[in-house]
């Protein structure tokens, strides 16, 4: 089923959570939204759901709006962060609960109940904890039995609200492939709440990006992180160094150095950030270099293929340079190559510096 | 979590403070702590409480017999009852209504009924009483509309239930908000999700939750309903066989000098305390056990 959201607002006291969202959910699809905390991202997964009200604005199901039924006509399937089992429930109860609930005119026969859940637990590999209580179950375990909940009542949406936020690293990850697998068996049109830029990448089909109560960017995941369009976005979906300098023609001026701008969205002489991300840096050792951004290497560590290399360099425009740390990634051949010392003074150049608009340079 | 507590040192805390040597007391410190609780308990607890059924007997199973089947005791005994089975029922149902509202609704004021909550606590049971006789005595402000309707609420069993009511207003509430604070609304929304009506909710998610310290709130309720004496005092008038539960009855017979039988009684609201007590403990225990179960929601 499609979702839709036509210009939600929702003010908490004098706190704006949403400042007029519109946004389209298409059918079948897996759909990360994103962004840091306070965003408005639960806040939108509550109003879709129904357990929250928008202050204005319409919530559609399959083109129907459905802003004023009730959640328990909604037809959703909501998965809490901390799980929100029935604790005095053995997991089978609490995955029949949808079922046993229902007005007696609609409440399946027992065998029918029966049956069902088995089914669910066994799709959630759980069949075997059936008679256990949810403390007796591991966080990632209790997720899941979360998951076969939701899906007993047949949601026609399923809405995840921070999944894997309270899951340790391991589990976290173990989970996010399992939900994926889970998906491209059952389509059911999907939206997952994160935090985790990395979560968002591997699990979503498409990404919906929000600060501060606005949609910041939408599109396909690889979409998204490839051509951020805004800084905001550029900073959130991963590491990333600060430029700030003024525009010289096609180079940046920054503190002592020139690097030379990819894009050019700003007027020469404006004062503006550039951003790289630590792979689109490159170091030059060579002490005749005269391009680039002087800097000195603090640190380097090396993990798997990849090096990672801290400098300081002094950054800002010439009046009031300042000191800043920069990290770029190198291979280990070019880390061999380089020979980098501590305290060895480089220089830091770039092919694919970016700036953005001034209208987009928020966050 | 719950597994891998199994490593853990699993002693209590007592156990694992006395075994370690960096924090064991020295002998005569043990001693002396223990000898002055104790002496305190035997003192100022257990004395009166033995104090109460010597005197009850003193004057033989007999007598102790007729000073409780004596019509006035038996119409006392009866009262106290009456009341607590009016204003116990009506202080669960206040009481979870209350701590609903508190921890499941956001609203203005909250802090303040929160803290009106404990306001029959606060206040002496005596200025408790009297307001009820201000608001329904004859001088009251509601007093001349009920004399021409021929209602009597003070002087009468309406009063004492209404005052009785008022002071034990906070047993159950109290027990159950911070509970239900603890717990939050997390599955309770997960019912509605999956399509409980509100009352299913209710019944199915949130009383069992509670149901323990429910339990114990009314059982502590109960208790200070039967023996509710200054809020009671002030708006009973004292009419025997009319409008004297047991504490008042206990009072007048010990005005009278019928020692006997003033303790008489009053080990009958011993005994009620003893059964709350052992009542308290058992729900304590089973309620512990119960959230030691659901530790980790």
């Amino acid at each position: 089923m499609s979702i839709e959201v036509q210009d939600i607002r929702k003010t908490f006291g004098s706190f704006v959570a949403l400042e007029g969202i519109s946004l389209g959910f298409p059918t079948g699809e897996l759909i990360g939204l994103l962004g840091p905390s306070g965003c408005g991202k639960t806040t939108l997964l509550r109003i879709i759901a129904g357990l929250e009200r928008a202050d204005t604005g319409r919530v559609l199901f399959d083109g129907h709006d459905a802003s004023h039924r009730d959640v328990r006509e909604r037809r959703v399937g909501f998965v809490f962060q901390h799980y929100a089992l029935f604790r005095h429930m053995s997991v089978f109860e609490n995955v029949a609960f949808g079922m046993r609930v229902k007005p007696r005119k609609m409440r399946p026969p027992e065998a029918f109940v029966r049956k069902r859940v088995h089914e669910l637990l066994d799709l959630v590999q759980l069949d075997w904890t059936a008679h256990r209580y949810p403390h007796q179950l591991s966080g990632g375990q209790r997720q899941r039995v979360a998951l076969a909940r939701a899906l007993a009542v047949e949601p026609r949406v399923l809405l995840l609200d921070e999944p894997f936020g309270s899951l340790d690293a391991k589990v976290r990850k173990e989970l996010r492939q399992w939900l994926r697998r889970l998906h491209d068996e059952l389509h059911i049109t999907s939206l997952f709440v994160t935090h985790d830029q990395d979560e968002a990448m591997e699990v979503a089909d498409r990404i919906v990006l929000m600060n501060k109560g606005r949609i910041e960017q939408t599109g396909l995941t690889q979409e998204v992180y490839e051509h951020p369009s805004t800084a905001f976005a550029y900073s959130f979906l991963g590491a990333v160094n600060r430029l700030p300098g003024r525009v010289d023609g096609d180079t940046l001026r920054v503190g002592d150095g020139a690097v030379p701008l990819a894009e050019r969205f700003a007027m020469h002489g404006e004062e503006v950030v550039a951003f790289a991300r630590p792979h689109e840096l490159d170091i030059v050792a060579d002490a005749e270099c005269t391009l680039g951004l002087p800097a000195s290497v603090q640190r380097v560590l090396v993990s798997g293929a990849v090096a990672r290399v801290e400098l300081t360099a002094r950054v800002g425009t010439n009046g009031s340079a300042e000191p800043a740390r920069f990290e770029v990634e190198i291979t280990r051949d070019q880390l061999a190559r380089l020979n980098l010392q501590p305290g060895q003074a480089v220089r830091l150049t770039s092919s694919r510096l970016r700036v953005f608009p001034p209208d987009r340079q928020t966050g | 979590m719950v597994t891998a507590k199994a490593s853990v040192d699993v002693r209590s805390g007592a156990a694992r403070f006395q075994a370690s040597t960096a924090t064991r007391d020295p002998p005569w410190t043990k001693v002396a702590i223990l000898a002055i609780s104790l002496g305190f308990f035997a003192l100022f607890l257990l004395m009166p409480l033995i104090a109460v059924f010597v005197e009850a007997f003193r004057r033989g199973w007999a007598l102790y017999v007729a000073a409780l089947v004596e019509p006035d005791a038996l119409s006392a005994i009866r009262l106290t009852l009456t009341i607590a089975a009016i204003a116990v029922p009506l202080n669960l149902v206040f009481g979870v209504a209350a701590a609903w509202a508190i921890t499941k609704f956001d609203f203005r004021g909250k802090q303040l009924l929160i803290s009106l909550i404990d306001l029959p606590f606060s206040v002496s049971p005596v200025i408790s009483g009297l307001v009820f006789v201000l608001v329904f005595g004859a001088q009251g402000w509601l007093g001349p509309w009920l004399a021409e309707h021929g209602i009597k609420i003070i002087f009468a069993v309406p009063g004492i239930v209404l005052a009785t009511v008022f002071v034990t207003f906070p047993f159950v509430a109290r027990e159950l908000i911070p509970l239900m604070q603890a717990q939050g609304r997390d599955e309770e929304e997960a019912a509605l999700v999956l399509g409980a009506t509100g009352w299913q909710m209710f019944r199915k998610i949130t009383l069992p939750n509670i149901k323990w310290a429910l339990l114990y709130g009314v059982i502590l309720c109960n208790a200070r309903a039967m023996g509710e004496f200054g809020a009671v005092s002030v708006v009973s008038g004292h009419i025997r066989g009319q409008t004297n539960t047991m504490p008042l009855h206990v009072e007048i017979l010990y005005n009278e000098y019928q020692f006997a039988a003033a303790f008489a009684v009053a080990s009958l609201l011993a005994l009620l305390a003893l059964v709350t007590l052992i009542l308290k403990a058992y729900v304590e225990w089973r309620s512990a056990a119960n959230s030691r179960q659901g530790e980790a929601p």
